[in-house]
């Protein structure tokens, strides 16, 4: 059972990997993190919103789709809501398998697939004060849309 | 039916949730949407571009031709932008 945790509060990469670790033969993983400047400006903060119930759906939507399109032994996404510091980790995606392929390529299914398909939303707040919503990316519906295929 | 709001579009509205009972007639999102960007100026501003809104009903993803139904929640927000 893919493990799904929408949290304020901080993971610990090492101990959350290693729940994977018991059977594999690799462990992929992708760690997200507050950037330190957006758009060349210094970042003071990133506030994360999401939309509570529909996005615990998604994930494990997203999850339960990795799980039947890879060989996987198990996956988790850890995604942190609120207002993070520059540096602080925002997002684990992590996926365990036999061989190397499936791990790697279904983490960097889940969190292309979160870019897009999960209820979160982040709002830059910059150290002089001015604050943006972050705009999706164009970019972002090609690269999950390259998981379609195949 | 419970509306909620979120990102820039709670901002521009001013609150994250509010109960109304639409007037009787609206059978759709679209139509929904439409009389809510009657109810105040701030309203009008945050629906002013729907092409950046998306919109789900009772938490599934909609399109404004759907029918609004019995449904209980609809939400409105811009494109995800997690991870």
């Amino acid at each position: 059972m893919p493990r799904i945790l929408v949290t304020p509060d901080d993971f610990d990469v090492g101990a959350e990997l290693a729940r994977l670790e018991a059977g594999a033969g690799a462990v992929g993983s992708f760690v997200g993190i507050v950037r330190r400047e957006a758009h060349g400006k210094t970042l003071a903060a990133l506030t994360l919103e999401h939309y509570p119930g529909m996005t615990e759906t998604a994930l494990a939507a997203i999850t339960k789709t990795a799980m039947t399109r890879w060989r996987l032994i198990d996956c988790m996404i850890i995604h942190r809501i609120g207002r993070l510091l520059p540096g602080a980790r925002i997002v684990l995606a992590a996926a365990s398998s036999a061989h190397r392929g499936d791990a790697l390529n279904a983490t960097a299914f889940l969190i292309d697939w979160l870019k897009t398909d999960a209820p979160f939303w982040k709002r830059e707040d910059f150290a002089d004060g001015d604050f943006a919503w972050v705009e999706a990316h164009a970019g972002d519906i090609d690269t999950r849309n390259r998981w379609q295929s195949g | 039916m419970r509306i909620l709001y979120f990102a820039w579009l709670r901002e521009r509205i001013g609150c994250a949730e509010e109960d109304i009972a639409p007037p009787p007639g609206i059978a759709t999102v679209s139509a929904l949407t439409n009389w809510l960007a009657t109810l105040s100026p701030a309203h009008a501003n945050a629906f002013a571009d729907r092409r950046t809104i998306r919109i789900a009903l009772d938490q599934r993803f909609v399109t404004g031709d759907a029918a609004l139904g019995a449904a209980r929640e609809i939400a409105y927000f811009p494109p995800f932008t997690g991870g």
